[in-house]
């Protein structure tokens, strides 16, 4: 994975691999950015968001380099391909901020989300929402005799797709903690 | 009695004060408050930092962007917490609109009242996040000297902008070790300077072809300093290229120059803006394509293949949509562009450009600047020129305030090199010319500073007058006063029916009086008879002067681009200008 070309001032791909700059189809992009973890980058960050109307579609931040004290910042993101383009070179050009992965352009990616869902039921929904959790691979993390709580880990489409089948079986309550992503290979 | 204590330790005020002396800092500029009175006190026990203390914080941002821009080095500014602080905020926003290195020192509340709504607290850090570079809370003395050496660096590298560090009262109390510059954490911001070989190869490439070339040039020359605009004169006069330049980049290419056509824009002259709409190459030098400059964008020169020199990358294909982009810092991108120019046979397209120049020859003489002169009122494009004629050849620095006489100041005055004009070009802040003439005067003592402002503008900062007098900074405040908001009149009056809402004042302050209150000194003007005696007067006064020259009312600041029109569809002097704004562009600024 290398960091974003930007920095290279290339114009023989063009500084900014623009796929069509006119298009005003809207995309959706993972951006995964390595940033000091130091008081304020995130309200930096998500300011810069705010500021210039962008969109945050889901955004999960964490330490990840305890000794260097880097944080990762996965931020997944929509707009025309001109917008995503200044969204990259508005965050690159950020002081505390020391590389921006467009993981959607870079090849391509695993991305997965971890969610919490309780659902409250008894009698046959309970039984299957119990049968589906198996299907879907989510695992009881608690129980009563009125709910369960189903932690799952999967694409976010995936947990799109199993909270749509638990609402009518008594989904009272999720959380979702935001999509993390990594490139695929070395 | 403790030991005695090393060198290397002392107290964050001293800290602050010693950072400053090795940063080369000679001039802070002020105002005390109970947050900051530690570092007050090192300031009083010595004497290589001099302080300017100003009226009202927004001054001192102001006298620190026109001493920054006047010598290229950063400003200094040093506030208390609070009001001191949010005071400051737009003149923080107005650098980094217009690029210009600015470093903020802030007090604030002692580090266990943070988050008490203690008195005079408010959230410096983050009410400056979206308007700095890059700001600093400091909680700890042993980190104090290592961050104003960082925010130093970072105002001043890359594209320059403000900065701003936060210091509560007990960090300047404690001890702490103070690290030297040298020894300060290596920087991981380091932007690119040098531009792409292979692209400024591809630029000359087009520039030997071109036949309706221009170089659009921006405040980044200015910015990358006196040896770009030195290598930009080259490149223009070796080339025959012409240079038009935004309002931010006047002088880095000499007004008297052969190439110069004029500034380009919303006000910009005619020939300007026909030669960005009908060019084949545009050369974008450290402008950012702002919608003063583009008009409409989706009719922004149709025909042209367009280069973009900029230290920000964040700045290509924000607005305009070029061809070839080149990241680097201008400086070093002329530098290497004129090395492979020449050691290509310095070719050009001689009658493309020969045509090319007639064109533009034939659009000069369309004289967009031409005003209807008066043996009775003066014209404010009148004492513009008398002005520039009576001061030219003399070491001269002029700011501005932010209206019509802004604009044709920018039309009627000429600047021969850089870092002599001073104008609030993004922000647009009325309330910048005065405090920023008395930066450039306590930069340069000798020198003619003067202050082309608009009677409503300058009232917003007038305060400051005090600064002026009490530090011997003898600015020539030259007041066009026309009794209105010039320029919020001018857009009623074409965009809404001649409906002059709030745009005069009722009760101006009588301008010479004001003068002598201030114990500086007033000359009017009322006749344009008058005009040539009294500017005289202004220059041979030794002291600073109030300068209230009474102007054409409603007079319009011409030619200009109405917003939502394209380059080529420009309003000039004898055209009709009532409801000139329809459409889409009646919702634009």
């Amino acid at each position: 994975m290398s960091a974003l070309q930007i920095s290279q001032g290339s114009s023989k791909h063009s500084a900014y691999e623009l796929r069509d700059p006119h298009a005003e189809v809207i995309e959706s992009h993972t951006l995964a950015v390595i940033v000091d973890n130091e008081p304020g980058v995130l309200a930096r960050v998500i300011g810069l968001f705010s500021g210039r109307g962008y969109n945050i579609e889901s955004l999960t931040v964490a330490e990840t380099d305890h000794q260097g004290h880097r944080s990762r910042i996965t931020i997944v993101t929509t707009g025309t391909p001109q917008v995503i383009e200044q969204i990259k070179a508005q965050l690159g050009r950020m002081v505390p901020v020391h590389e921006v992965h467009d993981l959607t352009v870079e090849g391509s990616s695993v991305e997965r989300e971890l969610a919490l869902l309780k659902v409250a039921g008894k009698g046959e929904s309970r039984i299957e929402a119990l049968r589906l959790a198996e299907i879907f691979r989510a695992n009881v993390v608690d129980s009563t005799l009125e709910s369960f709580v189903f932690e799952m880990t999967g694409a976010p489409s995936k947990i799109d797709a199993f909270a749509d089948l638990m609402r009518p079986l008594g989904l009272t309550e999720i959380a979702r903690t935001g999509v993390a992503a990594l490139a695929r290979g070395v | 009695m403790s030991q005695q204590m090393a060198p290397s330790q002392m107290t964050g005020a001293k800290m602050v004060v010693q950072a400053l002396k090795d940063q080369g800092v000679e001039v802070v500029f002020g105002y005390p408050g109970g947050a900051v009175l530690p570092i007050y006190d090192e300031i009083f026990q010595q004497n290589e930092i001099r302080h300017i203390l100003v009226r009202h914080e927004q001054g001192a941002v102001h006298m620190a962007e026109g001493y920054a821009r006047s010598t290229g080095k950063p400003g200094v500014v040093l506030v208390t917490s609070g009001p001191g602080a949010t005071n400051a905020v737009t003149g923080i926003t107005d650098a980094l609109l217009d690029s210009i290195p600015v470093v903020v020192l802030s007090g604030q509340v002692p580090t266990f009242l943070i988050g008490t709504d203690g008195f005079q607290e408010a959230d410096t850090v983050g009410i400056t996040r979206p308007c700095t570079k890059n700001n600093w809370l400091v909680k700890d003395p042993n980190t104090l000297a290592d961050t104003i050496h960082q925010a130093f660096h970072v105002a001043t590298s890359g594209r320059p902008g403000p900065v701003l560090v936060d210091i509560p009262k007990d960090v300047q109390f404690a001890e702490g070790t103070y690290i030297p510059p040298q020894k300060a954490r290596t920087q991981h911001y380091q932007p690119r300077v040098k531009g792409d070989l292979d692209a400024i190869t591809q630029l000359v490439e087009l520039i030997e072809q071109a036949e309706r070339p221009v170089l659009y040039t921006g405040g980044g020359v200015i910015n990358s300093g006196p040896a770009a605009c030195q290598l930009l004169c080259e490149l223009a006069d070796a080339s025959g290229i012409p240079v038009t330049s935004t309002l931010m980049g006047l002088g880095a290419y000499p007004a008297s120059g052969k190439n110069w056509i004029g500034m380009l824009g919303m006000h910009g002259l005619y020939e300007a803006n026909m030669a960005m709409h009908d060019c084949d190459l545009m050369i974008n030098i450290g402008a950012r394509f702002d919608d003063r400059i583009t008009g409409r964008v989706n009719a922004f020169s149709p025909n042209s293949r367009k280069a973009h020199i900029d230290i920000d990358p964040s700045s290509i294909n924000k607005v305009i949509r070029v061809d070839l982009p080149i990241i680097g810092d201008v400086g070093h991108v002329l530098e290497d562009l004129l090395k492979i120019w020449k050691s290509r046979g310095r070719k050009t397209n001689r009658e493309g450009l020969a045509r090319w120049w007639k064109q533009i020859d034939d659009w000069k003489a369309v004289n967009c600047l031409a005003y209807k002169g008066s043996g009775t009122v003066i014209k404010p494009q009148y004492a513009l020129q008398r002005l520039e004629e009576l001061t030219r050849g003399r070491d001269r620095y002029v700011t501005t305030e932010v209206g019509q006489h802004q604009m044709w100041a920018a039309q009627f005055l000429h600047f021969d090199g850089p870092n002599r004009w001073m104008t609030s070009g993004g922000l647009g802040t009325m309330g910048y010319g005065l405090p920023a003439s008395i930066g450039v005067q306590i930069a340069h003592p000798e020198a003619l500073v003067i202050n082309v402002a608009g009677e409503a503008s300058w009232l917003m900062n007038m305060q400051e007058m005090g600064t002026a007098v009490q530090f011997r900074a003898p600015v020539k405040q030259f007041i066009l006063n026309n009794e209105r908001l010039g320029m919020v009149r001018q857009w009623q009056q074409l965009l809404h029916g001649e409906r002059y809402s709030h745009s005069w004042s009722e009760s101006l302050p009588d301008f010479v009086k004001l003068a002598e209150a201030f114990g500086c000194k007033g000359i009017r003007a009322t006749h344009p008879d008058e005009v040539d005696d009294a500017i005289r007067a202004m220059l041979d006064y030794e002291g600073p002067v109030i300068f209230d020259c009474l102007v054409e009312k409603h007079e319009n600041c011409l030619p200009m681009i109405p917003s939502g029109n394209a380059h080529n569809d420009m309003l000039l002097p004898d055209g009709d200008v009532r409801n000139a704004i329809k459409g889409a562009g009646g919702a634009l600024v």
